[in-house]
Protein backbone atom coordinates (compact mmCIF):
# COMPACT_ATOMS: atom_id res chain seq x y z
CA UNK A 1 0.00 0.00 0.00
CA UNK A 2 1.88 3.26 -1.16
CA UNK A 3 1.10 6.06 1.14
CA UNK A 4 2.17 9.44 0.71
CA UNK A 5 5.15 9.49 3.44
CA UNK A 6 4.48 13.42 4.03
CA UNK A 7 1.53 12.75 5.94
CA UNK A 8 2.90 9.24 7.77
CA UNK A 9 2.70 9.50 11.35
CA UNK A 10 0.30 10.61 13.74
CA UNK A 11 -2.28 13.19 12.85
CA UNK A 12 -2.15 17.20 13.48
CA UNK A 13 -4.43 16.69 16.68
CA UNK A 14 -2.77 14.18 18.34
CA UNK A 15 0.49 15.81 17.29
CA UNK A 16 -0.26 19.09 19.00
CA UNK A 17 -1.81 16.93 22.26
CA UNK A 18 1.24 14.66 22.78
CA UNK A 19 3.91 17.57 22.42
CA UNK A 20 1.84 19.16 25.18
CA UNK A 21 1.70 16.72 27.22
CA UNK A 22 5.42 16.20 27.14
CA UNK A 23 5.27 19.91 28.43
CA UNK A 24 5.81 21.29 25.12
CA UNK A 25 3.70 23.80 23.37
CA UNK A 26 4.12 23.70 19.75
CA UNK A 27 2.22 25.63 16.87
CA UNK A 28 2.38 24.56 13.31
CA UNK A 29 3.99 27.38 11.07
CA UNK A 30 3.56 27.36 7.31
CA UNK A 31 6.85 27.18 4.79
CA UNK A 32 5.33 28.50 2.32
CA UNK A 33 4.01 31.93 3.23
CA UNK A 34 5.10 31.65 7.49
CA UNK A 35 1.06 31.70 8.56
CA UNK A 36 1.24 30.27 11.67
CA UNK A 37 -2.33 28.44 12.90
CA UNK A 38 -4.38 27.35 15.71
CA UNK A 39 -6.28 24.82 15.97
CA UNK A 40 -3.74 22.04 14.12
CA UNK A 41 -4.54 20.76 10.94
CA UNK A 42 -3.43 19.30 7.80
CA UNK A 43 -2.85 22.09 5.28
CA UNK A 44 -2.21 26.26 6.13
CA UNK A 45 -5.11 28.05 6.44
CA UNK A 46 -3.60 31.05 4.36
CA UNK A 47 -2.25 29.87 1.29
CA UNK A 48 -3.31 25.70 1.06
CA UNK A 49 0.10 24.49 1.29
CA UNK A 50 0.70 21.14 3.33
CA UNK A 51 4.24 22.21 4.25
CA UNK A 52 3.77 22.83 7.87
CA UNK A 53 6.39 22.45 10.37
CA UNK A 54 6.16 22.48 14.21
CA UNK A 55 7.96 25.20 16.08
CA UNK A 56 7.51 25.26 19.94
CA UNK A 57 5.96 28.88 20.56
CA UNK A 58 7.44 31.49 23.15
CA UNK A 59 3.69 31.54 24.32
CA UNK A 60 3.48 35.20 24.38
CA UNK A 61 -0.21 36.27 23.13
CA UNK A 62 -1.85 39.32 23.90
CA UNK A 63 -5.93 39.54 24.93
CA UNK A 64 -7.56 39.90 21.28
CA UNK A 65 -11.18 39.28 22.77
CA UNK A 66 -12.68 38.11 26.19
CA UNK A 67 -15.90 37.38 27.81
CA UNK A 68 -16.84 37.16 31.27
CA UNK A 69 -19.70 33.35 31.32
CA UNK A 70 -21.94 34.58 34.33
CA UNK A 71 -22.43 30.53 36.41
CA UNK A 72 -24.23 29.66 39.75
CA UNK A 73 -21.47 27.93 40.08
CA UNK A 74 -19.49 31.11 40.09
CA UNK A 75 -18.58 33.61 37.11
CA UNK A 76 -15.44 32.96 34.97
CA UNK A 77 -13.59 33.99 31.99
CA UNK A 78 -13.40 32.58 28.76
CA UNK A 79 -10.58 34.92 26.43
CA UNK A 80 -9.15 34.51 22.84
CA UNK A 81 -5.20 35.07 22.67
CA UNK A 82 -3.39 36.28 19.81
CA UNK A 83 -0.32 34.63 19.48
CA UNK A 84 2.49 34.81 17.66
CA UNK A 85 2.09 34.95 13.36
CA UNK A 86 -1.63 35.62 14.26
CA UNK A 87 -2.80 32.32 15.51
CA UNK A 88 -5.12 32.40 17.90
CA UNK A 89 -7.00 30.59 20.52
CA UNK A 90 -9.72 30.10 23.09
CA UNK A 91 -8.30 29.77 26.46
CA UNK A 92 -8.92 31.82 29.78
CA UNK A 93 -6.92 33.94 31.63
CA UNK A 94 -5.72 32.78 35.22
CA UNK A 95 -7.21 34.92 37.71
CA UNK A 96 -8.67 37.78 35.68
CA UNK A 97 -12.51 38.04 35.26
CA UNK A 98 -12.28 40.59 33.06
CA UNK A 99 -9.01 40.99 31.31
CA UNK A 100 -8.68 44.53 29.02
CA UNK A 101 -8.24 43.69 25.41
CA UNK A 102 -4.64 44.24 24.13
CA UNK A 103 -3.02 42.29 27.93
CA UNK A 104 -0.25 41.18 27.50
CA UNK A 105 -0.71 36.96 29.01
CA UNK A 106 1.79 34.73 28.73
CA UNK A 107 0.63 30.32 27.99
CA UNK A 108 0.77 28.02 30.68
CA UNK A 109 0.34 23.93 30.18
CA UNK A 110 -2.63 22.61 32.10
CA UNK A 111 -2.82 19.02 32.59
CA UNK A 112 -5.86 17.13 34.39
CA UNK A 113 -6.12 13.53 34.60
CA UNK A 114 -6.04 12.24 31.00
CA UNK A 115 -6.93 16.14 29.74
CA UNK A 116 -4.27 18.79 28.82
CA UNK A 117 -4.88 22.27 27.54
CA UNK A 118 -2.83 25.81 27.85
CA UNK A 119 -3.77 28.57 29.59
CA UNK A 120 -2.52 31.79 30.45
CA UNK A 121 -1.66 34.37 32.96
CA UNK A 122 -1.16 38.08 32.71
CA UNK A 123 2.62 39.24 32.38
CA UNK A 124 3.99 42.75 33.37
CA UNK A 125 2.14 45.87 32.75
CA UNK A 126 -0.77 46.45 30.69
CA UNK A 127 0.66 48.57 27.25
CA UNK B 1 -22.05 33.92 -15.49
CA UNK B 2 -23.93 33.90 -12.02
CA UNK B 3 -25.74 36.96 -13.04
CA UNK B 4 -27.85 34.24 -15.40
CA UNK B 5 -29.75 33.29 -12.72
CA UNK B 6 -31.23 36.77 -11.95
CA UNK B 7 -34.80 36.29 -11.71
CA UNK B 8 -34.97 32.87 -13.32
CA UNK B 9 -36.69 31.48 -10.27
CA UNK B 10 -39.53 32.54 -8.01
CA UNK B 11 -41.14 31.85 -4.93
CA UNK B 12 -44.71 31.03 -5.08
CA UNK B 13 -45.59 29.52 -2.17
CA UNK B 14 -44.90 30.34 1.42
CA UNK B 15 -46.00 27.89 4.84
CA UNK B 16 -45.51 29.63 8.23
CA UNK B 17 -47.02 27.14 11.30
CA UNK B 18 -46.82 30.44 13.42
CA UNK B 19 -46.88 27.73 16.56
CA UNK B 20 -43.97 28.90 18.83
CA UNK B 21 -44.83 27.30 22.01
CA UNK B 22 -46.79 24.04 20.69
CA UNK B 23 -46.42 20.78 22.98
CA UNK B 24 -46.79 17.52 21.17
CA UNK B 25 -45.28 18.56 18.78
CA UNK B 26 -42.58 17.19 17.03
CA UNK B 27 -39.66 19.29 14.48
CA UNK B 28 -41.24 16.88 12.07
CA UNK B 29 -45.01 17.79 12.82
CA UNK B 30 -43.87 21.24 12.45
CA UNK B 31 -42.24 20.97 9.28
CA UNK B 32 -44.96 18.99 7.49
CA UNK B 33 -47.45 21.38 8.31
CA UNK B 34 -45.85 24.13 7.10
CA UNK B 35 -45.03 22.31 3.92
CA UNK B 36 -49.01 21.51 3.51
CA UNK B 37 -49.19 25.32 3.85
CA UNK B 38 -47.18 26.49 1.53
CA UNK B 39 -48.13 24.19 -1.36
CA UNK B 40 -51.67 25.27 -0.34
CA UNK B 41 -50.48 28.71 -1.10
CA UNK B 42 -49.48 28.14 -4.49
CA UNK B 43 -52.04 25.17 -5.40
CA UNK B 44 -49.19 22.97 -6.14
CA UNK B 45 -49.41 19.14 -4.51
CA UNK B 46 -47.19 17.43 -2.88
CA UNK B 47 -46.37 14.83 -5.36
CA UNK B 48 -45.61 17.44 -7.85
CA UNK B 49 -42.16 18.01 -5.48
CA UNK B 50 -39.50 16.95 -7.22
CA UNK B 51 -36.38 19.06 -5.10
CA UNK B 52 -36.32 18.47 -1.36
CA UNK B 53 -34.12 20.87 0.44
CA UNK B 54 -34.04 20.80 4.51
CA UNK B 55 -31.74 20.69 6.94
CA UNK B 56 -32.55 20.23 11.08
CA UNK B 57 -30.03 20.13 14.20
CA UNK B 58 -32.29 17.24 14.90
CA UNK B 59 -31.89 14.71 12.43
CA UNK B 60 -28.93 13.83 10.81
CA UNK B 61 -30.65 12.67 7.87
CA UNK B 62 -33.29 15.54 7.46
CA UNK B 63 -33.87 14.62 3.82
CA UNK B 64 -34.80 11.29 3.62
CA UNK B 65 -37.09 11.39 6.86
CA UNK B 66 -38.66 14.50 5.59
CA UNK B 67 -39.06 12.54 2.05
CA UNK B 68 -40.20 9.75 4.24
CA UNK B 69 -43.08 11.69 5.95
CA UNK B 70 -44.03 13.95 2.95
CA UNK B 71 -44.49 10.79 0.96
CA UNK B 72 -42.42 12.51 -2.08
CA UNK B 73 -39.62 11.05 -4.19
CA UNK B 74 -37.23 13.70 -4.94
CA UNK B 75 -34.92 13.46 -8.04
CA UNK B 76 -33.04 16.93 -6.95
CA UNK B 77 -32.43 17.10 -2.96
CA UNK B 78 -29.73 19.05 -0.91
CA UNK B 79 -29.53 18.75 2.99
CA UNK B 80 -26.10 21.15 3.25
CA UNK B 81 -26.08 21.82 7.50
CA UNK B 82 -24.36 25.58 8.02
CA UNK B 83 -26.65 26.51 10.80
CA UNK B 84 -29.26 28.92 10.35
CA UNK B 85 -28.01 30.14 7.25
CA UNK B 86 -28.73 26.61 5.35
CA UNK B 87 -32.03 27.76 3.99
CA UNK B 88 -30.70 30.20 1.86
CA UNK B 89 -27.75 28.18 0.81
CA UNK B 90 -30.29 25.62 0.05
CA UNK B 91 -31.90 28.61 -2.26
CA UNK B 92 -29.13 29.07 -4.28
CA UNK B 93 -28.66 25.64 -4.54
CA UNK B 94 -32.68 25.12 -5.76
CA UNK B 95 -32.71 28.66 -8.21
CA UNK B 96 -29.41 26.79 -9.84
CA UNK B 97 -31.06 23.39 -9.65
CA UNK B 98 -34.37 24.51 -11.93
CA UNK B 99 -32.43 26.63 -14.15
CA UNK B 100 -30.28 23.10 -14.96
CA UNK B 101 -33.15 21.20 -15.27
CA UNK B 102 -32.50 18.84 -12.76
CA UNK B 103 -35.85 19.54 -10.94
CA UNK B 104 -39.11 21.52 -11.31
CA UNK B 105 -40.54 22.39 -8.07
CA UNK B 106 -38.40 22.78 -5.22
CA UNK B 107 -39.67 22.94 -1.25
CA UNK B 108 -37.64 24.46 1.14
CA UNK B 109 -38.36 23.20 4.58
CA UNK B 110 -37.54 23.53 8.17
CA UNK B 111 -39.26 22.80 11.73
CA UNK B 112 -38.23 22.49 15.57
CA UNK B 113 -39.74 21.85 18.74
CA UNK B 114 -36.89 24.12 20.64
CA UNK B 115 -39.05 25.85 23.05
CA UNK B 116 -40.86 22.27 24.42
CA UNK B 117 -38.06 20.15 23.34
CA UNK B 118 -36.23 22.13 26.35
CA UNK B 119 -33.39 20.57 27.90
CA UNK B 120 -34.29 17.65 26.18
CA UNK B 121 -33.20 18.73 22.31
CA UNK B 122 -30.52 16.74 21.38
CA UNK B 123 -27.51 18.42 20.50
CA UNK B 124 -25.65 18.06 17.04
CA UNK B 125 -22.84 15.84 16.93
CA UNK B 126 -19.74 18.48 16.32
CA UNK B 127 -17.59 18.44 19.11
CA UNK B 128 -15.13 21.29 19.73
CA UNK B 129 -11.90 20.23 21.26
CA UNK B 130 -10.40 23.18 21.72
CA UNK B 131 -12.59 25.19 23.19
CA UNK B 132 -14.53 22.20 25.52
CA UNK B 133 -11.86 22.87 28.21
CA UNK B 134 -13.01 26.46 28.68
CA UNK B 135 -16.89 26.25 29.03
CA UNK B 136 -17.83 28.76 26.53
CA UNK B 137 -21.85 28.78 26.41
CA UNK B 138 -22.26 27.94 23.10
CA UNK B 139 -23.07 29.88 20.87
CA UNK B 140 -23.71 32.98 23.43
CA UNK B 141 -19.85 33.33 24.38
CA UNK B 142 -18.83 33.68 20.95
CA UNK B 143 -21.48 36.22 19.77
CA UNK B 144 -19.83 38.10 23.03
CA UNK B 145 -16.21 37.46 22.16
CA UNK B 146 -17.33 39.02 18.90
CA UNK B 147 -20.00 41.56 20.66
CA UNK B 148 -16.56 42.33 22.47
CA UNK B 149 -14.14 43.31 19.90
CA UNK B 150 -17.12 45.24 17.82
CA UNK B 151 -16.98 47.62 21.34
CA UNK B 152 -13.43 47.69 21.45
CA UNK B 153 -12.55 48.30 18.11
CA UNK B 154 -15.19 50.82 16.80
CA UNK B 155 -16.50 52.06 20.37
CA UNK B 156 -19.93 50.39 19.87
CA UNK B 157 -21.99 50.22 23.04
CA UNK B 158 -24.35 48.42 24.84
CA UNK B 159 -26.66 50.93 24.63
CA UNK B 160 -26.85 50.80 21.50
CA UNK B 161 -27.35 47.08 20.96
CA UNK B 162 -29.80 47.63 23.14
CA UNK B 163 -31.78 49.58 20.99
CA UNK B 164 -31.60 47.05 18.69
CA UNK B 165 -33.40 44.60 20.71
CA UNK B 166 -36.04 47.89 21.65
CA UNK B 167 -36.52 48.51 17.74
CA UNK B 168 -37.01 44.68 17.27
CA UNK B 169 -39.90 45.03 19.62
CA UNK B 170 -41.14 48.17 18.17
CA UNK B 171 -41.54 46.21 15.16
CA UNK B 172 -43.68 43.12 17.12
CA UNK B 173 -45.81 45.21 18.86
CA UNK B 174 -47.32 45.71 14.90
CA UNK B 175 -47.22 41.61 13.71
CA UNK B 176 -50.45 40.04 15.39
CA UNK B 177 -48.61 36.57 14.99
CA UNK B 178 -45.27 38.05 16.80
CA UNK B 179 -44.47 35.75 20.18
CA UNK B 180 -43.15 38.39 22.70
CA UNK B 181 -45.43 42.15 22.00
CA UNK B 182 -44.59 43.57 25.51
CA UNK B 183 -43.25 47.20 25.72
CA UNK B 184 -39.46 46.86 26.01
CA UNK B 185 -36.94 50.34 27.00
CA UNK B 186 -33.58 50.34 26.80
CA UNK B 187 -33.33 50.31 29.94
CA UNK B 188 -34.96 47.35 30.51
CA UNK B 189 -32.33 45.29 27.96
CA UNK B 190 -29.45 47.33 30.30
CA UNK B 191 -31.29 45.85 33.24
CA UNK B 192 -31.58 42.53 32.06
CA UNK B 193 -29.70 39.19 33.65
CA UNK B 194 -25.92 39.17 32.30
CA UNK B 195 -25.02 35.79 30.66
CA UNK B 196 -21.66 36.27 28.75
CA UNK B 197 -20.61 39.62 28.57
CA UNK B 198 -21.64 41.80 27.35
CA UNK B 199 -24.51 40.00 25.94
CA UNK B 200 -27.44 39.75 28.74
CA UNK B 201 -30.58 37.84 28.30
CA UNK B 202 -32.75 40.20 26.47
CA UNK B 203 -29.19 40.90 23.94
CA UNK B 204 -30.59 37.23 22.73
CA UNK B 205 -33.32 35.83 20.47
CA UNK B 206 -36.50 33.85 21.66
CA UNK B 207 -36.20 30.36 21.85
CA UNK B 208 -39.52 29.30 20.45
CA UNK B 209 -40.98 25.91 18.51
CA UNK B 210 -42.14 26.76 14.35
CA UNK B 211 -41.93 25.78 11.36
CA UNK B 212 -41.33 26.99 7.87
CA UNK B 213 -41.40 26.17 3.82
CA UNK B 214 -41.30 27.90 0.65
CA UNK B 215 -41.99 26.28 -2.78
CA UNK B 216 -39.78 27.93 -5.66
CA UNK B 217 -40.51 27.43 -9.36
CA UNK B 218 -38.72 28.43 -12.19
CA UNK B 219 -40.36 32.47 -13.18
CA UNK B 220 -42.21 30.79 -16.42
CA UNK B 221 -43.78 28.53 -14.22
CA UNK B 222 -44.37 31.08 -11.56
CA UNK B 223 -47.01 32.96 -13.98
CA UNK B 224 -49.83 31.43 -13.79
CA UNK B 225 -49.79 30.95 -10.04
CA UNK B 226 -52.20 32.23 -7.18
CA UNK B 227 -49.86 34.84 -5.69
CA UNK B 228 -48.01 37.21 -7.43
CA UNK B 229 -44.62 35.67 -7.56
CA UNK B 230 -41.69 36.91 -5.54
CA UNK B 231 -38.41 36.44 -7.93
CA UNK B 232 -35.12 35.67 -6.57
CA UNK B 233 -32.59 38.64 -8.09
CA UNK B 234 -29.46 37.44 -6.20
CA UNK B 235 -28.30 35.01 -4.08
CA UNK B 236 -24.77 34.74 -2.40
CA UNK B 237 -23.46 32.38 0.48
CA UNK B 238 -20.02 32.43 2.03
CA UNK B 239 -18.48 30.63 4.76
CA UNK B 240 -15.08 31.53 7.08
CA UNK B 241 -14.78 29.62 9.70
CA UNK B 242 -16.51 26.90 12.38
CA UNK B 243 -14.99 27.55 15.94
CA UNK B 244 -15.11 31.30 16.86
CA UNK B 245 -10.98 31.67 17.59
CA UNK B 246 -10.68 30.94 13.87
CA UNK B 247 -12.62 33.86 12.34
CA UNK B 248 -10.58 35.84 10.56
CA UNK B 249 -11.66 38.88 12.22
CA UNK B 250 -14.18 38.99 14.94
CA UNK B 251 -15.68 42.77 14.43
CA UNK B 252 -16.43 41.89 10.59
CA UNK B 253 -18.22 39.21 9.23
CA UNK B 254 -18.35 37.58 5.73
CA UNK B 255 -21.52 38.99 5.34
CA UNK B 256 -19.49 41.34 3.07
CA UNK B 257 -18.82 38.60 0.16
CA UNK B 258 -22.29 36.99 0.48
CA UNK B 259 -23.31 40.39 0.32
CA UNK B 260 -21.37 41.68 -2.44
CA UNK B 261 -22.11 38.10 -4.32
CA UNK B 262 -26.06 38.84 -3.85
CA UNK B 263 -25.55 42.56 -5.15
CA UNK B 264 -23.76 41.53 -8.05
CA UNK B 265 -26.51 38.68 -9.40
CA UNK B 266 -29.17 41.40 -8.72
CA UNK B 267 -27.60 44.32 -10.29
CA UNK B 268 -28.71 46.05 -7.17
CA UNK B 269 -26.65 48.29 -4.66
CA UNK B 270 -27.66 48.70 -0.27
CA UNK B 271 -29.23 52.10 -1.20
CA UNK B 272 -32.05 50.15 -3.78
CA UNK B 273 -33.03 47.97 -0.92
CA UNK B 274 -36.87 48.87 0.31
CA UNK B 275 -36.81 46.11 3.09
CA UNK B 276 -33.68 44.33 5.04
CA UNK B 277 -34.50 41.26 7.06
CA UNK B 278 -31.18 40.22 8.92
CA UNK B 279 -30.49 37.11 11.57
CA UNK B 280 -30.64 38.56 14.91
CA UNK B 281 -29.51 35.93 16.62
CA UNK B 282 -27.96 38.35 19.48
CA UNK B 283 -28.17 41.88 18.95
CA UNK B 284 -24.77 42.25 18.03
CA UNK B 285 -25.65 40.77 14.69
CA UNK B 286 -28.08 43.57 13.19
CA UNK B 287 -25.41 46.02 13.82
CA UNK B 288 -22.39 43.24 12.03
CA UNK B 289 -24.83 43.11 9.27
CA UNK B 290 -25.87 47.03 8.84
CA UNK B 291 -22.23 47.12 8.04
CA UNK B 292 -21.44 44.22 6.19
CA UNK B 293 -24.57 44.62 3.69
CA UNK B 294 -23.36 48.09 3.27
CA UNK B 295 -26.07 49.81 4.81
CA UNK B 296 -24.07 52.02 6.56
CA UNK B 297 -20.04 52.70 7.16
CA UNK B 298 -18.20 49.81 8.86
CA UNK B 299 -18.12 50.84 12.72
CA UNK B 300 -20.95 52.79 12.83
CA UNK B 301 -23.84 50.10 13.21
CA UNK B 302 -24.16 51.23 16.48
CA UNK B 303 -25.27 55.08 15.65
CA UNK B 304 -26.93 54.00 12.82
CA UNK B 305 -29.03 52.01 15.33
CA UNK B 306 -29.44 54.46 17.85
CA UNK B 307 -30.58 56.97 15.47
CA UNK B 308 -33.91 55.24 15.01
CA UNK B 309 -32.61 54.33 11.51
CA UNK B 310 -34.06 50.67 11.59
CA UNK B 311 -37.09 51.65 14.39
CA UNK B 312 -40.76 51.81 12.42
CA UNK B 313 -41.03 54.98 10.82
CA UNK B 314 -37.30 55.28 10.66
CA UNK B 315 -34.92 55.03 7.14
CA UNK B 316 -34.40 52.20 6.70
CA UNK B 317 -37.52 48.78 7.62
CA UNK B 318 -35.45 46.19 9.12
CA UNK B 319 -37.13 43.22 10.58
CA UNK B 320 -40.51 44.13 10.46
CA UNK B 321 -41.72 40.91 12.07
CA UNK B 322 -39.84 41.52 15.10
CA UNK B 323 -37.08 39.29 14.32
CA UNK B 324 -35.70 36.37 15.93
CA UNK B 325 -35.40 38.55 18.91
CA UNK B 326 -39.19 38.98 19.49
CA UNK B 327 -41.44 37.43 16.67
CA UNK B 328 -40.02 33.92 16.93
CA UNK B 329 -36.60 31.42 16.99
CA UNK B 330 -36.76 27.89 16.61
CA UNK B 331 -33.68 27.12 16.84
CA UNK B 332 -32.78 28.00 13.36
CA UNK B 333 -34.27 31.33 12.13
CA UNK B 334 -33.44 31.77 8.49
CA UNK B 335 -35.82 30.24 6.05
CA UNK B 336 -38.18 33.11 8.64
CA UNK B 337 -36.28 35.67 6.53
CA UNK B 338 -37.43 34.52 3.32
CA UNK B 339 -40.99 34.36 4.90
CA UNK B 340 -41.30 38.38 5.93
CA UNK B 341 -39.55 39.36 2.92
CA UNK B 342 -42.31 37.69 0.79
CA UNK B 343 -45.03 39.10 3.11
CA UNK B 344 -43.60 42.15 2.57
CA UNK B 345 -43.23 42.44 -1.21
CA UNK B 346 -46.45 40.63 -1.58
CA UNK B 347 -48.12 43.46 0.44
CA UNK B 348 -49.72 41.60 3.01
CA UNK B 349 -48.46 42.58 6.26
CA UNK B 350 -50.46 44.20 7.81
CA UNK B 351 -49.58 47.59 10.22
CA UNK B 352 -46.48 46.94 9.31
CA UNK B 353 -46.39 46.80 5.48
CA UNK B 354 -43.76 48.86 4.25
CA UNK B 355 -46.04 50.79 1.58
CA UNK B 356 -44.75 49.70 -2.48
CA UNK B 357 -42.09 47.91 -1.25
CA UNK B 358 -40.71 45.81 -4.87
CA UNK B 359 -37.18 45.12 -3.34
CA UNK B 360 -36.10 43.37 -0.23
CA UNK B 361 -32.84 41.75 1.41
CA UNK B 362 -32.94 38.28 3.86
CA UNK B 363 -29.79 37.74 5.44
CA UNK B 364 -28.87 34.39 7.50
CA UNK B 365 -26.47 33.12 9.60
CA UNK B 366 -24.95 30.32 10.86
CA UNK B 367 -22.56 29.00 13.25
CA UNK B 368 -21.15 31.41 15.34
CA UNK B 369 -21.01 34.32 12.53
CA UNK B 370 -19.17 30.98 10.82
CA UNK B 371 -21.91 30.82 7.18
CA UNK B 372 -23.60 33.51 5.89
CA UNK B 373 -26.18 34.12 2.96
CA UNK B 374 -27.99 36.82 1.03
CA UNK B 375 -30.88 36.56 -1.10
CA UNK B 376 -32.42 39.86 -2.70
CA UNK B 377 -35.79 39.32 -3.90
CA UNK B 378 -38.12 41.31 -5.88
CA UNK B 379 -42.09 42.00 -7.17
CA UNK B 380 -42.71 41.54 -11.30
CA UNK B 381 -41.43 45.56 -11.50
CA UNK B 382 -37.86 44.64 -10.60
CA UNK B 383 -37.26 42.34 -13.35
Amino acid sequence: MATDKRFDGAGPDERYLAALREGRFMLQHCEECASVRFPPALVCRVCGSPRLIWRESPGQGVVYSTTTVRDRSGDYNVSLVELEGGARMMSSVDGVLAPPIGLPVRARIVSEADEVHVVFEARGEKP
Amino acid sequence: MSAGLRGRGAIVGIGNTQRWNAPGRSPFDQLQEAAVLALEDCGLSMSQVDGLYCAMSTSGLPVLNVAERLGIRPKQADGTMVGGASFLFHLQSAMAAIEAGLCEVALICYGSNQLTAGGKLASMPDPQPYETPFKPRYPISSYALAAARHMHRYGTTREQMADVAVAARQWAQRNPDAYVRDPLRREDVLASRMVSDPLSKADCCLVTDGGAAVVLVSAERARDMPQPPIYVLGTGVAVSHRQISAMPDLATTCAVESGQRAYAMAGVSPRDIQHVMLYDAFTINTILFLEDLGFCAKGEGGAFVSSGAISPGGALAVNTNGGGLSCNHPGMYGLFTLLESVVQLRGQAGERQIPGANLSLAHANGGVLSSQATAILGTAVTL
